[in-house]
């Protein structure tokens, strides 16, 4: 049973690799796709993508902890995505943190993201790939509410 | 009633979803057009070129019925905001089904390829290098003569690679474009593969812009045969700043950490995988299009000075009058954020001006008179980069803003070299001691210093440029940095 899980993890797993075996410079789009599909890209992926590409695992492992969007553990709760960068800042976002953080209050993680491209519209946020402008306290809460 | 509202993602995040889906309920034929770039406006809804915004569901019955007095703007095109614009590189923005090719052939759409390769390369890189044309991104780059560089390289194999990792706060041009006019891009690209001698190109996508990725990758599966042999395809960042840099971008490309390249070699002789490689920005390569099909001469025939054509400048911030506004360079900082901005969204008077992104210096309302050109901006210690005026009220902490510049640094530094990536942790903890009151000014002395050294030590922009905030920061806004001004708090 638990043989049968894990070959299943790795087919997916192969499949992610192999769909992109034939690019050129497949390393991102592959780890793209693993996090897509698993959460995250934890110690098992890692071995095997390094395995599949004919990389080391520290060429792998390297790649993965550059780059802000990969995560080696999946983040079980919904993922609220707040610009507090310049533009943001400039509208007021950093006066909506602690009471956001208080609200969630763990419930939703709200993970900090240097510009989303609304900058004349912000604060913004965006959650799952769906964008969300004109913040403030009140539509904060409303949004966070509804992911909790 | 045929009504016409932006999926751009602007329009997107303020409820243009709900607002077509609440037309569509009311009988109306709803059609999905770009942004007009009035960004205030937005969701703005279009009835025989009249526009109403910002308009919400409920307001829908009101607009169909004709009584929606409050919202209507008249007609769109002749908004002061728009006629007062020089729109080349956004000559679509607001009219065109952004993945409709009828609509954009119908609107002079593949001319520039066509003329491109009715020339050949040669003359179509000695096009772009009379038009004036400089890297749109920020560094301002010549852009005929990178091109000249990538076509003269030995090896049978080159790429074109777009530059689509738009970072910098306060910019969203690159976003608009590749949204709402994404074959405009793709001939660009197209155009420039035919000059170099490419037939693989790279748009390099940061992942914070999911709706940018899904345009692109549809406009390039339906225009696929249109610019054969050349192949385009879009790759997805992974959320690392540093990877606007072009060498970082290649080693991104190439699958390895996003870690800046040292120069020489130039990306133009051993760029993607080693090849010959012309890295350019969105609107350096959508400005392309317009250049080839055009000439030259039209597009130079805007700007001052050694900066030719136009500027898709971004108004951003805590500003009335946000968006997109494409004009001639020689317009001055002051015209943009009092005159087409109308100053601050809040009310309250303009105290700081940050233009080209978070390495971008801020400009006190003392140097308003600073006009958008290159030069200008570079004598003024500033940078116009890629063109985003980010405007603060006079509640902005200028100390904290340093702060936060030297802060950016070091979460995004890649690393690679020593004064960017020791220096901006330094910096800031040097920033907290001024704050903490203990002799400012030998610690500002220290900032300073450090700055020089990142300045000219780093690398690549990011340790290089963040010296720009920082010390304009401090020499136009002294009193933030004050003990004092601490101590009261």
């Amino acid at each position: 049973m638990v043989d049968s899980l894990s070959s299943q993890h790795d087919a997916r797993l192969d499949a992610a690799i192999s769909r992109h075996l034939g690019s050129e410079g497949p390393l991102l789009p592959i780890l793209h796709d693993i996090q897509a599909e698993f959460g995250c890209i934890d110690d098992h992926a890692t071995r095997r993508v390094a395995a599949a590409l004919n990389l080391s695992r520290a060429e792998v492992h390297g790649v993965v902890s550059f780059y802000h969007d990969f995560r080696e553990r999946a983040e079980a709760r919904p993922i609220l995505k707040l610009c507090r960068a310049e533009a943001c800042q400039a509208r007021g976002v950093e006066a909506l943190v602690a009471g956001a953080q208080a609200r969630a209050a763990g419930r939703v993680a709200i993970e900090t993201v240097y510009c989303l491209g609304l900058c004349s519209v912000g604060p913004a946020a965006m959650i799952g790939g769906k964008v969300h402008a004109r913040l403030d306290a009140a539509r904060l809460a409303d949004l966070i509410e509804a992911q909790a | 009633m045929k009504v016409r509202i932006s999926d751009d993602a602007v329009a997107l995040a303020c409820g243009a979803e709900a607002l077509a889906a609440a037309f569509v309920q009311h009988g109306a034929e709803v059609e999905r057009v770009s942004s007009w770039g009035m960004h205030w406006l937005e969701p703005l809804v279009e009835i025989d070129g009249m526009g109403f915004g910002p308009a919400s569901v409920d307001d829908v019955a009101a607009i169909m019925a004709g009584n929606a007095g409050a919202l209507a703007i008249g007609p769109i095109a002749e908004h002061p905001f728009i006629a007062g614009q020089q729109r080349l590189t956004f000559a679509r923005a607001g009219r065109t089904r952004p993945l409709s090719l009828d609509d954009y052939a119908a609107t002079g759409g593949w001319k520039g390829l066509e003329r491109a390769r009715a020339i050949g390369p040669a003359a179509t890189v000695d096009e772009v290098m009379a038009s004036g044309l400089r890297g749109r991104g920020g560094a301002g780059f010549p852009t005929g003569i990178k091109w000249r560089t990538v076509a003269a390289a030995p090896g049978a194999c080159k790429y074109i690679v777009c530059n689509a990792d738009e970072g910098d706060s306060g910019t969203f041009a690159d976003r608009m474009l590749m949204e709402g006019d994404p074959y405009c891009l793709i001939e660009g690209m197209a155009i420039a593969a035919h000059a170099i001698g490419a037939e693989t190109g790279y748009i390099y996508v940061r992942s914070e812009y999911p709706h940018a990725v899904r345009k692109l990758e549809a406009a390039i599966a339906a225009s696929r045969a249109i610019v054969a042999p050349v192949v385009l395809h879009v790759r997805v960042g992974a959320g690392a700043y540093v990877c606007g840099e072009e060498t970082s971008l290649l080693n991104s490309l190439e699958g390895k950490r996003g870690e800046v390249r040292a120069k020489p070699p130039l990306p133009a002789i051993e760029g993607l995988f080693g090849r010959p490689t012309a890295v350019n920005n969105v609107l350096t390569l959508a400005a392309i299009s317009h250049i080839l099909a055009d000439g030259a001469d039209v597009y130079a025939a805007y700007g001052m000075g050694r900066s030719r054509g136009t500027k898709p400048i971004q108004l951003a911030g805590n500003i009335r009058h946000g968006g997109l506004y494409e004009v001639a360079f020689g317009i001055t900082l002051g015209e943009l954020v009092n005159g087409v901005g109308g100053g601050t969204a809040s009310g309250r008077p303009v105290r700081a001006v940050q233009v080209g992104g978070p390495l971008g210096a801020y400009f006190p309302p003392a140097l308003f008179d600073t006009p958008f050109d290159y030069e200008a901006f570079a004598a003024a210690d500033g940078l116009i980069g890629h063109g985003g005026v980010v405007v603060f009220d006079d509640t902005v902490d200028m100390a904290r803003q340093a702060r936060f510049a030297f802060d950016f640094c070091a979460a995004e530094s890649c690393g690679k070299c020593t004064p960017c990536r020791i220096g901006a942790t330094r910096g800031r903890e040097t920033i907290d001691k001024v704050l903490a009151g203990g002799d400012p000014a030998a610690q500002l002395a220290l900032v300073a210093d450090l700055c020089e050294t990142m300045k000219f030590g780093s690398l690549c922009a990011l340790g290089g440029f963040t010296p720009y905030p920082v010390m304009s920061a401090i020499t136009h806004f002294p009193e933030d940095f004050a003990a004092e001004q601490v101590a009261a708090e």
